[in-house]
């Protein structure tokens, strides 16, 4: 029996009010007013897809520590590179053991979907990691900006405690143009809405559907949780409507909250849909991009145990809201700042350099001595306890789980930071090693020596004139979540 | 046993530009305009000199690489030049080179000069520049403030103070240093400053404000040494010998392991206790009379009184809000103006410290002349933190 084992979401903490950007952009277009309620996820300046994928993946991972991954997926249309597989640097971060099959799947809204399908249906032993994730790009003052958002979800497949299993696939291949984005271009352009509906949804999706019923002897009526991922607000529940779901089996998705997270989206609602099933309940996922994916699951007894580390309401509880809509603008690069002397330095990253490095950089690996027992962040070649300085003495240690303290900070007015004041300081690891790092995610006022702190994988720093972009791992202040 | 340092080597003459922002000058100019007086003041010729160590910070901004820009700029005669860079130490460190140079019998008579231009570089503060290229990779990207404020948070943690009664000591810090700056011609800041400006003036990195940041400028200091048996042959008197001249340099120690608290000074503790060791110093807190120390940032001054042992250890709020290291004070200190008033052009800062040691112990300090200095302490810290390198000097009068 194959179907989804685990899953894990990850919702960006800033949540930007979309009052502040229909009020911003009103004079404009007074339309906005109209999608002017309620927040959208937005990433920080230094989170992207891979950053949110990382996030997301390690929560899935989390609940089942015993996992023998065999491939990692990683679906977006939003990838921070074109030419370097995205998902190589996820797996790289989780430190998953590197043989593996990675696969970077985009160029659609219904990339995910298609991945799961693949996932499904693939006779490789073992688990795969399915993770999909989207920082939406649009242009300032667009419908697309009140009603879109940014965030990753994952789900484990496998065959092994299995939560829901999958009891059937379909799929139609269309090229219906609603949207579209060339090489070119950095913006979706996109095709009048009630013709997406008329001709593309309330065609395509129903046709899908209803074969895949068939072919499972089962009818409208049996469906529990009903996924389509849309920013068209009303679709769904005519949709519905036409197929004869019930409309209370419709999964939100989550406008007022989160935004419409592009490829990510049926992931992200599969795993509320997840949260909310009882055993036996059928959930069916649309994904929706030439033509269309649609995947049905049956829940499990296992579901009724299955306890996520963090689940799609607690991500969405995890919040800080956001009212200013210029940090917006200048962490998606919508305006051109005035960086400063100091944001002018060179930011080269010298690849052989940190090749060498990667363990350290990406993994988050320190040591560990094999003669003293003391456990240091970076290693280097000699331990760095004064009472033992062997050589070649350590192991690796991974810290990227590892909870610690502040003991010094500072917020930083002086230095560049693309979100100012820049905060870092000394972190103490719980069960040892130290280090100087940054903090993100700091609230003005929430931070002391002794502060809780946890470490996530963020961008450090964008070199723009070659555009590469340095990935580390920053501290951030712990809240408890889910209690 | 090695024998030390102490009283091998004098100190013939020296010189230091006026500081600032010289927009007028190049480091040339600064470096002839220390060296002219420094020569006169030692009574030799240019070609007397036998070897020259050269102490420059930041390549990149200031002179370019090598000894060859001190050589050019003071038409030295093909002698031995050195050049020297350990970041802050950097003045002292050149001055190390031309000591131990003279001390053993590799030549008579030594040049040290420090020299940076720091107002070429278009920067407020500091310039940003690399730090390598590993740690390029990792470290935050943390301005000069934003190092020196966590030892603030650090030593806040340590001993529980209130962050008002820590913001109080450190404003005094700087209040002090302000007014002394005001006596000395060669500085750069020289206006009075009150309490309530310091700790009220912004963040740059909390809980360092303006006020607690010591200036920027360009300068140049430099320093003839030799033999004592030569100074006396060429009829020197009030002769000023080095004493101690240590250095201690980060391991890695304070920023990876645990036995570090972010608290204090580790490099300066070792550094002057070696110090006092080879000058023979057994009670600092009686012998040293004045101190010139690396007062980057006000806290930097507090916490290094405790770590040279100049205060005790805890008691720095108290000892600096009583006044101890006032100009009138038990161990005076910066009563030149310090970084605080002179900025800090890195490879001279160093020497002008030693500078006004040398003009205190002669007699020679104007407006701030000490009633009775004996020995005098200098003290740079390079780098930050959690990862530096301490350069101590000692001079005293020779016996």
């Amino acid at each position: 029996m194959t179907g989804i084992s685990a899953y894990g979401v990850y919702i960006p903490r800033a949540r930007l009010s979309k009052k502040a950007v229909a009020d911003a952009n009103a004079w404009f277009d007074a339309g906005l007013k109209s999608l002017g309620k309620g927040e959208r996820a937005i990433c920080n300046w230094d989170e992207d897809v891979i950053t949110m994928a990382v996030e997301a993946a390690s929560e899935c991972l989390s609940s089942n520590q015993d996992v023998k991954l065999s491939s990692l997926y990683l679906a977006s249309t939003t990838f921070p590179f074109l030419d370097r597989q995205n998902s190589v640097v996820v797996s790289e971060a989780l430190n998953i053991d590197n043989q593996i099959r990675t696969m970077d799947i985009g160029a659609s809204q219904r990339a995910a979907t298609s991945a799961l399908i693949s996932l499904l249906e693939s006779k490789v032993e073992g688990d795969s990691l399915l993770v999909a994730s989207e920082h939406r790009r649009s242009k300032a003052g667009s419908r697309a900006e009140m009603l879109w958002g940014d965030a990753a979800a994952s789900v484990l497949i496998g065959s092994e405690n299995v939560i829901a299993e999958c009891v059937g696939i379909e799929s139609l291949a269309v090229d219906f143009v609603d949207h579209y984005r060339g090489e070119e271009s950095s913006f979706d352009y996109d095709w009048e809405e009630r013709w997406i509906r008329d001709e593309g949804f309330m065609k395509t999706v129903p046709a899908v559907v209803k074969k895949l019923l068939q072919s499972a002897s089962l009818s409208t009526a049996d469906i529990n949780h009903f996924i389509l991922p849309t920013d068209q607000s009303r679709t769904p529940g005519v949709l519905a409507k036409k197929l004869g779901i019930n409309v209370t089996a419709l999964v939100d998705n989550q406008i007022s909250t989160v935004g419409v997270a592009g490829a990510a989206q049926p992931i992200l609602l599969l795993a509320k849909a997840l949260e909310e099933s009882n055993p036996g309940d059928h959930i069916l996922i649309i994904g929706f991009g030439q033509g269309c994916d649609a995947i049905l699951l049956k829940a499990t007894d296992a579901i009724t145990n299955y306890k996520p580390a963090l689940n799609v309401s607690g991500a969405l509880a995890r919040r800080r809201e956001e009212n200013n809509y210029n940090k917006f603008l200048g962490f998606n690069n919508l305006i051109e700042r005035d960086i400063g002397k100091r944001g002018e330095a060179d930011k080269q990253t010298y690849l052989s350099g940190y090749n060498r490095r990667k363990d350290f950089l990406t993994s988050f690996l320190g040591g560990k001595c094999r003669e003293c027992g003391t456990v240091q962040i970076p290693r280097e070649k000699y331990c760095v306890n004064p009472d033992c300085n062997a050589l070649n003495s350590q192991d690796d240690y991974s810290f990227a789980d590892k909870q610690g303290n502040v003991v010094t900070w500072t917020a930083d007015r002086l230095t560049f930071d693309w979100s100012p004041p820049a905060y870092f300081g000394m972190v103490q690891f719980d069960g040892g090693g130290k280090i100087m790092m940054d903090f993100t995610e700091v609230e003005e006022g929430s931070i002391e020596s002794g502060s809780k702190v946890s470490v996530h994988f963020r961008i450090r720093q964008f070199d723009p004139v070659r555009g590469f972009r340095k990935y580390f791992w920053k501290a951030v202040i712990e809240e408890k979540i889910n209690d | 046993m090695a024998s030390g340092i102490k009283d091998k080597v004098v100190i013939l003459g020296m010189g230091c530009s006026k500081f600032g922002e010289r927009w007028d000058a190049s480091p040339s100019d600064l470096m002839v305009e220390a060296f002219e007086e420094c020569i006169e003041d030692a009574g030799v010729q240019r070609n007397q000199i036998e070897a020259a160590w050269f102490g420059a910070g930041i390549d990149a901004f200031n002179v370019g690489a090598s000894a060859m820009p001190l050589a050019i700029a003071l038409r030295l005669n093909y002698i031995p030049v050195t050049k020297v860079e350990n970041m802050c130490a950097t003045g002292t460190e050149a001055f190390r080179g031309a000591v131990y140079a003279v001390a053993s019998g590799a030549c008579d008579i030594a040049l040290a000069l420090g020299v940076e231009k720091l107002k070429d570089t278009g920067y407020g503060g500091l310039p940003q520049r690399s730090r390598g290229l590993e740690n390029d990779m990792y470290w935050p990207n943390l301005s000069a403030p934003g190092a020196f404020a966590q030892l603030a948070t650090g030593y806040r943690a340590k001993h529980k103070l209130n962050k008002e009664d820590l913001k109080r000591a450190m404003a005094h810090v700087s209040v002090k240093s302000h007014a002394n700056g005001v006596k000395n011609p060669k500085a750069h800041l020289r206006r009075e400053i009150t309490e309530d400006q310091a700790v009220s003036a912004p963040y740059i990195a909390d809980p360092i404000g303006l006020f607690d940041c010591c200036g920027v400028s360009d300068g140049s200091a430099c320093a003839i040494v030799t033999t004592p048996e030569i100074a006396k042959s060429l009829g020197k008197e009030n002769l000023v010998s080095v004493k101690a001249l240590q250095l201690a340099v980060s391991n890695g120690t304070e920023s990876s392991h645990e036995s570090w608290d972010g608290s204090y000074l580790k490099t300066t503790r070792i550094a002057s206790q070696r110090a006092y060791d080879e000058a023979g110093i057994s009670k600092p807190k009686e012998e040293i009379t004045m101190t010139e120390v690396h007062d980057c940032f006000s806290i930097t001054e507090l916490v290094t009184m405790e770590d040279l042992q100049l205060a005790e250890e805890g008691k720095g709020v108290t000892e600096v809000l009583d006044g101890n290291f006032d100009a009138d004070g038990k161990t005076p200190c910066q009563i030149d103006g310090g970084l605080k008033c002179f900025g800090h052009p890195i490879g001279a800062s160093g020497l002008r410290m030693i500078y006004e040691n040398y003009l205190q112990l002669n007699g020679r300090a104007g407006d701030r002349q000490l009633s009775n200095p004996k020995m005098g302490l200098n003290h740079n810290l390079g780098g930050f933190p959690h990862q530096n390198i301490c350069s101590i000097s000692i001079v005293g009068p020779y016996n």
